[in-house]
């Protein structure tokens, strides 16, 4: 089980992928031939403003969502629907009410037919990654929001995915619990070894996370931007490389 | 620092003389919930026994309640009233146990495919507007008037509050967790047994303690027409022959009878949905 690393590294390629949807009636091209290609083991951030098909395109890559046209292959696989090879950590943390933290960490593995020892023994370690070994026991209604999202984080985890696709996992949080889980995702990042695509609409979240930074366009005519974050892990966000390219990226948005 | 010397006190208040207190205090708090509780009814019931005894009220109509209790001891002693509770409870369990076996697996089938609730909604809520006691002589007339006609009016109406509720739980379910189950790769039927039935049992648990109540009452009815035995028959019977006290206590034991019932669902939906207590 300890060999999924070694079967693909994650490497995600994206050739001419369209999805359109009809809203009232009237088409709507949200993703227009978009090129992409991720390496395996990369953390890649979606950037873009409100509405351009940043979770869109993150539903089309978990398989929840079929594309119109286009193609999208997994370590060279091309990619049916939803896989066992990536998990999805929603902005919501999703829990199953019903299930205690432990079985709600276990329940993909669970889905999925390992036996439940072995999906204990899994879900108690994600478990200790997030810092939940206290609440094993408790209840989703009786955790906070932060907690929670660690939860989700965790069960997307148990399943060893090679790819983690995230879609503004954070974006529900409190500033300081914010803070804290981005350095606790980099951390899991690094130990893992996935690879990674986060939607978010923080910009110092994608550049403090991020290998590299895809910035949609509002105008669907424009083409996408590739941003490269050459800057060491783990980061400092008030190192003044960061401080400076935060700056520019942000210029680049019209704020500032 | 200024922490500890705050916590101080509360790390003193370990001693026996203090636990002695805390038992009282909680011996306390139990005996004003008690009050709270069934205080009224106590009071309620207290007045109904002096009020008959000093003449307030006609002790004909409403005879002293230690009358109404002996007369329910005599009944159960005896055995006459057993029977009554055997017949009346193999008729609304009948009814009832039937109505659960097709209503919750129709509602669950029926909440998952949207054409088919499209299909049957406008039947249903027809079906759902009819009395089923104005219904009860077209019963009557199709299956007699014996055991089978009373059965079935019971099975109708409770049928109808566990199937709508049922469908209503399962459409309810919170999409995003269909679609999180989806993207761990689970199939429709493991989706369905882990997510969709957790998720709509609350609802089907309002549905079947209504109904619960619905049975004894649609068993009232159909016992006071045709019947020879239960005890909706005693309680006619008990008025027809002027037997006041017999009748409340046929009136009384239906009374325990529900809230049995309704103890027994509370209690199952404790322990399968504790979950949605929680946040209460
Ligand atoms: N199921 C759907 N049916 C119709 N239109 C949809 C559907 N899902 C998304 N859209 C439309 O597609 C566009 C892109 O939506 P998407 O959710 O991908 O945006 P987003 O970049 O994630 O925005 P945000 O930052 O606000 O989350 C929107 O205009 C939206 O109205
Ligand atoms: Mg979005």
């Amino acid at each position: 089980m300890d060999g999924i690393g070694t079967i693909g590294r994650g490497e995600v390629t994206v050739r001419d992928l369209s999805k359109s949807f009809t809203l009232n009636g009237r088409r709507l091209d949200v993703l227009r031939n978009l090129h992409l290609d991720v390496r395996g083991g990369e953390a890649l951030a979606i950037v873009g403003p409100s509405g351009c098909g940043k979770t869109t395109l993150l539903r089309v890559l978990a398989g929840l969502e079929r594309p119109d046209s286009g193609q999208v292959r997994i370590d060279g696989q091309s990619m049916e629907g939803v896989g066992t090879d990536r998990s999805v950590i929603f902005q919501e943390a999703r829990l199953l009410p019903w299930l205690t933290v432990l079985r709600n960490v276990a329940f993909g593995l669970e889905v999925r037919g390992v036996t439940r020892a072995e999906a204990d023994r899994r879900a108690r370690h994600c478990i200790r990654l997030v810092g939940l070994a206290e609440f094993e026991a408790a209840y989703p209604r009786q955790l906070s929001g932060g907690m929670a999202q660690r939860v989700g984080i965790a069960r997307a985890l148990a399943v060893r995915p090679r790819i983690l696709l995230l879609d503004e996992p954070l974006g529900a949080l409190d500033a300081m619990t914010k803070l804290t889980m981005q350095e606790e995702l980099a951390r899991i990042w690094r130990e893992e070894k996935v690879t990674m695509i986060l939607v978010t609409h923080d910009l110092e979240e994608a550049i403090y996370l991020a290998d590299r930074v895809l910035v949609l366009p509002k105008d669907r005519g424009d083409v996408p931007q590739l941003i490269e974050i050459d800057l060491p892990h783990p980061r400092d966000r008030s190192a003044p490389p960061f401080v400076a390219l935060r700056r520019r990226l942000m210029a680049g948005f019209g704020l500032h | 620092m200024t922490y500890q010397i705050l916590d101080a006190p509360a790390l003193q208040s370990g001693g026996a003389s203090s636990q002695r207190a805390d038992v009282l205090r909680r011996r306390r708090a139990g005996v004003a919930f008690a009050l709270r509780r069934y205080g009224l009814l106590a009071g309620f019931l207290a007045l109904w026994q002096i009020g008959a005894m000093l003449g307030w009220i006609n002790p004909t109509v409403f005879p002293p309640l230690d009358r109404i209790i002996a007369a329910t001891w005599t009944g159960l002693a005896g055995g006459a009233l057993l029977d009554d509770i055997a017949i009346s409870l193999q008729r609304s369990g009948l009814a009832y146990a039937a109505a659960v076996g097709l209503a919750i697996p129709l509602g669950l089938f029926m909440g998952q495919i949207r054409a088919v609730e499209q299909a049957l909604d406008p039947i249903l809520q027809f079906f759902r507007q009819t009395s089923a006691l104005a219904l009860y002589p077209v019963f009557i007339l199709l299956l007699g008037l014996g055991e089978a006609s009373k059965v079935f009016v019971i099975f109708w109406a409770t049928l109808f509050p566990i199937l709508l509720a049922t469908i209503g739980g399962v459409k309810e379910v919170d999409r995003k967790l269909i679609e999180m189950a989806t993207s761990f790769g689970a199939p429709r039927g493991t989706i369905f047994r882990r997510v969709v039935l957790p998720a709509s049992l609350p609802s089907i648990f309002v549905g079947l303690r209504l109904s619960a109540t619905t049975a004894l009452l649609l068993l009232i009815a159909a016992e006071m027409i045709g019947a020879n035995k239960g005890l909706g028959f005693q309680v006619m019977n008990a008025q027809y022959n002027f037997q006041i006290p017999q009748m409340f206590a046929a009136i009384l034991l239906l009374a325990l009878l529900g809230l049995t019932a309704n103890a027994a669902l509370v209690w199952l939906q404790r322990r399968l949905c504790r979950w949605a207590d929680l946040a209460r």
